[in-house]
């Protein structure tokens, strides 16, 4: 009786161990599935925004990227039990990571092609560089909040975007050794578009502006220069609220 | 038994420091949080006198043995907890931004409602308490609540002026200290009062918070968003009724704020100063050296038109700040400029503290300025411009004082438009420029309140006097005073083509010309313009997804876009972060009604139904049903007249602020007369003397409302002494007689079932908070005039209920 007492107690102990070692798997593959869930959200909401985007459906390979980038591994801890919801995050420092809806459609609304070479005003927390890099081969990243810039560096190591270049300073003259760009986004827009970033984009180049508070982005501005570098803009509404004098 | 006049002083003490309280929260939230949540806050703390009415109903004789001793510790309880709770208030991390994306903010929410209604709770303690022990005299109790509410209303305000607001907290808990030693003087013999008044000093010395008090702002607000950038640090705030103004200095980053810039643009402002009011509503000082050529920038943007359309030489500004739009002028050379700014302290950074940084702009030669509001500095002139420019301003409504905040705007109403044009020389523009919204709601609204005025002013084809364009961030709106000719709108194609602003709308302008630098869904303004000019436009309005009906001056909220109809389909939407569409402002408002209405069943009706004998109302007696009736709606109406009659008399005295403190002091103050008066009233024998005043009121309402036209047309001729005085003449017999019917009720409870004091203040307490809200959403909908009327039949149905209570003490 003892005997089979004792083995009891060891396979148990040997269980927890078991289990400890592999929570960290489990979590990951929580994490994944998560992750495919809310890409899924995004999928069926691009639907009922179809009219607004000009699109049936987003690029697959921006979803793959979403698919892929850990979210998780972008927010604070007390935030990563939400990070696979489609809503926004606190990241400190008054900022925010956008809600993956909106990062899917800006990424998305500025066409990459592998080769291109795109530049992210505002870095925050890294997560939407990270979902650049799975997209381009040439990122470049600049914020101007040094923990957030440092915390970003660092969130980019550890999932292994380690080729994105990152930076701390002010984005107004957006980064002039690595233009031009073919694509720019800039999360953290002062009052007005820099005159400096029209002129990094190049002919053909596509610039993306969420427009509104933290927590609410209330429409996207895309930029874009012409082959004659004419430059033109579309305000977007990222919700499906046509038309306006129209039935419901 | 007569209360001393020292317990009277300190009643009036307690009264006007919950009133100033609520006015300084008010002020504190609108700083560290966003005004339409501080307002629902603060008006559902004030539930505090509800829950105490409830409270001292069911404990009444047992707190009345122990009279002076309660009162005084409410009295300190109030001052220990004035400050203590909005400081732990302001450490609950409630975010609004995050309220739709995360539910325990709501929870932080009830938390803050929480710790604000307790100093109210004790401070109504204090009042019900003393009403009670007093009930003989209740007269004499409600006019000291009233003339110190009516002390502190306009206290407040002064002392706001001379401190910064978070300092106030200390004058409030030492005011609640002297009110206490007040009646301690009386209450005890000489010896205790040593010990207790040395007691009561001593723990002040200690707890009074003096450097600690810190502001907690919050870190989404503008303010903070920018001092995150390296370099900023704040190195001026002067303090103010009209709000904190915060200095910024960008030591390594330049500020560059030039909002509504062409992409067209090359050049960038010179350096700047941030300036913020309240935390939030960034504007900027910019450095200027006498050279106009270094403001190219403000010439790139759609506020520079009208300067485009014509040689301009008189020129009126209305809303200077700190002098974008004056620049603007000086780059275009105009020769005479005016300047409107309505607060004084924005004026001192340009004239004084930063005057060789902005290069002595308000002292110019060219410049003329003028310290009014903009109706109010209009009304005293009788010259003509050839353009007058508003940009951007979203003007200071009485919101910015922070007691009404549901933003009530009188610079963007019929009327206004109609007084700016009266004031636009032949041929001159008025130009309005405003941000861009999408979908559209502001200036869709703008342009049917603006098509209104000029059809309201006999013009017979508005069209052939509006141009609008846009940029990606801002529109321009003018209105020409004369028809506009062929050479201005090929000026115009001009102007947009260099800077890549799109054509809105010009009298005999083609689709074709419309939404094609910036693009949007469907060229929304150009439709809205055209639909508005036409026969339509009834049917363009009714179905269109927001509310852009004219604003008017008897409704006079720009702002308010809700419709109910859209709700269901922007709720689909959340998923998509379509929760901006909501025009949470109104909806926070029926929020905080709801709320409202269901504490006050509980406090109300709850108890009446688990504890009636215990709150004194004897089986089998109907009565006090009158008396729900009747404290209810004195409660209702007593506001509802108070807040109809402040806005319309906003329109004769102009200055928000002023306006409000004078008109709201004189009614509570005046209603304090009335109240004292009341007990001659309530002496008498005739029966008639009951009605008398309900009469009055109603008559006076009636009156004021009906011919409020030619009241306004008199008063506006006079000087600004001579306003004041005059509203203060008029408003004073309307608050007398106010301040009576509830003294007069309470007299007569007092003599039949005098155990029911405490409930019929609990439910004057509930009927205020409910009446503040409801008020604001019946201005909305219906205006200010139908307000009036529904608190003149509130005082018929109290009247109607008048001898019902009277009956049982043998009328």
């Amino acid at each position: 009786m003892k005997r089979v007492k004792h083995l009891i107690f060891w396979l148990v102990v040997i269980g927890i161990i078991l289990l400890l070692f592999s929570s960290h798997v489990i979590a990951e593959d929580s994490f994944r599935q998560q992750r495919h869930a809310l890409v899924d959200i995004i999928k069926a909401e691009v639907v009922t925004t179809r009219d607004y985007l000009n699109q049936e459906a987003l690029d697959e390979p921006v979803l793959d990227a979403l698919r892929k980038v850990p979210r998780h591994e972008f927010v604070r801890d007390a935030e990563r039990p939400y990070a696979y919801q489609n809503r926004p995050l606190s990241i400190g420092h008054g900022q925010t990571i956008s809600q993956p809806y909106i990062v899917a459609i800006m990424t998305d609304l500025l066409k990459l092609k592998k080769t291109d070479r795109v530049l992210e005003v505002g870095t925050g927390s890294g997560y939407q560089a990270a979902i650049l890099a799975e997209l381009v081969d040439s990122v470049y990243t600049l914020e101007i909040i040094e923990p957030l810039a440092k915390q970003a560096a660092e969130n980019l190591k550890r999932t292994g975007y380690d080729t994105v270049h990152t930076r701390t300073g002010d984005g107004y003259y957006g980064w002039e050794e690595a233009a031009p760009f073919d694509g720019i986004i800039v999360t953290a827009v002062a009052s007005h578009i820099p005159p400096p970033l029209i002129k990094q984009l190049k002919p053909g180049g596509r610039m993306i502006i969420p427009v509104g508070a933290q927590f609410m982005t209330q429409y996207l501005v895309l930029v874009t220069k012409d082959a004659h570098e004419k430059i033109t803009t579309r305000q977007i509404l990222p919700v499906s609220f046509v038309p306006l004098t129209g039935k419901h | 038994m007569k209360p001393r006049l020292s317990l009277l002083a300190a009643v009036g003490i307690i009264s006007a420091s919950s009133l100033a309280y609520e006015i300084l929260l008010m002020r504190l939230f609108s700083i560290i949080q966003w005004h339409h949540f501080a307002y629902m806050m603060i008006s559902l703390a004030l539930l505090g006198y509800g829950i105490s009415g409830v409270l001292l109903a069911l404990n009444r004789d047992r707190l009345a043995q122990h009279f002076p001793a309660a009162i005084m510790t409410n009295m300190l309880l109030f001052s220990l907890f004035a400050p203590a709770c909005f400081l732990l208030a302001q450490q609950v991390p409630f975010n609004s931004a995050e309220i739709l994306w995360a539910p325990r903010q709501l929870l932080f929410l009830f938390g803050i409602y929480l710790m604000l209604t307790l100093p109210f709770f004790f401070a109504a303690n204090v009042v019900g308490l003393s009403l009670y022990r007093y009930r003989n005299q209740v007269a004499s109790i409600y006019a000291a609540d009233l003339f110190g509410a009516g002390l502190g209303s306009a206290g407040v305000i002064l002392l706001l002026f001379a401190v910064f607001p978070e300092q106030l907290l200390t004058v409030l808990m030492l005011s609640g200290i002297a009110a206490t030693l007040l009646v301690s003087i009386d209450s005890f013999d000489r010896s205790k009062y040593g010990i207790i008044a040395s007691v009561i000093i001593g723990l002040t010395i200690i707890f009074t918070p003096t450097g600690w008090v810190t502001l907690k702002v919050s870190p989404y607000k503008s303010l903070n968003q920018l001092l995150q950038v390296p370099g900023t640090k704040i190195i001026d705030r002067y303090s103010s009724p009209l709000g904190l103004i915060s200095v910024v200095k960008s030591e390594t980053t330049p500020l560059r704020h030039a909002p509504g810039l062409s992409l067209n643009a090359t050049t960038e402002p010179p350096e700047q100063l941030a300036v913020f009011i309240d935390a939030d509503n960034i504007s900027a000082i910019t450095r200027y050296n006498g050279k106009p050529e270094t403001l190219g920038y403000l010439d790139q943007t759609t506020s520079a038109l009208p300067y485009h359309l014509k040689q301009l030489t008189d020129i009126l500004i209305l809303g200077a700040g700190t002098g974008s739009d004056i620049l603007q002028a000086n780059y275009h050379a105009i020769k005479r400029i005016d300047a409107v700014e309505l607060n004084p302290q924005i004026i001192e950074l340009m004239q004084i503290k930063y005057a060789d940084f902005a290069g002595h702009l308000y002292s110019k030669p060219n410049v003329n300025l003028h310290i009014d509001e903009a109706r109010g500095y209009l009304a005293t002139t009788r010259k003509t411009y050839d353009l007058i420019n508003i940009s951007l301003l979203d003007a200071f409504g009485a919101s910015a004082s922070g007691l009404y905040s549901m933003a009530e705007n009188y610079l963007y109403t019929e009327q206004a438009i109609q007084e700016y044009l009266r004031h636009v020389s032949p041929d001159g523009y008025l130009s309005i420029s405003r941000w861009i919204k999408i979908p559209p709601r502001d200036e869709p609204k703008l342009l049917a309140t603006v098509i209104n005025a000029l059809k309201d002013a006999g013009v017979r084809q508005p069209g052939q006097q509006i141009i609008m364009i846009r940029g990606w961030q801002t529109s321009t709106l003018i209105v020409k005073n004369g028809v506009i000719s062929a050479e201005e709108i090929s000026r115009l194609k001009q102007f947009c083509n260099q800077r890549s602003f799109d054509l809105v709308y010009y009298p005999g302008i083609a689709e074709s010309e419309v939404n094609r630098f910036n693009i949007q869904q469907q060229p929304y303004l150009y439709e809205a313009a055209v639909a508005l000019l036409g026969d339509q436009s009834r049917a363009f309005i009714d179905a269109y997804k927001f509310n852009i009906e004219a604003a008017t001056d008897d409704k006079p909220y720009l702002f308010h876009f809700f419709k109910w109809r859209t709700l269901p389909e922007i709720l689909s939407l959340f998923g998509t972060g379509g929760s901006f569409l909501l025009e949470s402002g109104y909806l926070l408002l029926i929020a905080a009604l709801v709320q409202a209405i269901l504490a006050s069943l509980l406090l109300i009706a709850l108890p009446l139904r688990l504890w009636k004998s215990k709150l004194g109302i004897e089986p089998g007696s109907g009565n006090h049903l009158s008396m729900l009736v009747y404290f209810f709606s004195l409660g209702l109406a007593f506001l509802f007249i108070e807040i109809g009659f402040i806005q319309k008399f906003i329109l004769i005295l102009h200055h928000p602020l002023y306006a409000i403190t004078v008109i709201l002091s004189t009614f509570l103050l005046s209603a304090g007369v009335g109240s004292h008066y009341s007990t001659k009233l309530s002496h008498s024998t005739e029966k008639s003397a009951f009605m008398l005043p309900m009469a009055a009121i109603a008559l006076l309402s009636i009156a004021y409302s009906l011919g409020f036209e030619s009241i306004a047309d008199f008063l506006l001729k006079m000087e600004s002494w001579g306003r004041y005085l005059f509203s203060i003449i008029l408003i004073a017999p309307l608050g007398f007689f106010m301040g009576m019917p509830f003294p007069m009720a309470l007299a007569k409870i007092s003599q039949t079932t005098p155990a029911l004091i405490p409930w019929a203040w609990g439910i004057n307490g509930c009927a205020s908070v409910i009446s503040a809200i409801l008020a604001t959403l019946i201005a909305m909908q219906f205006g200010f005039t139908v307000l009036i009327f529904l608190a003149v039949i509130l005082y018929g149905v109290a009247a109607w209920c008048f001898p019902k209570i009277v009956a049982t003490a043998g009328f």
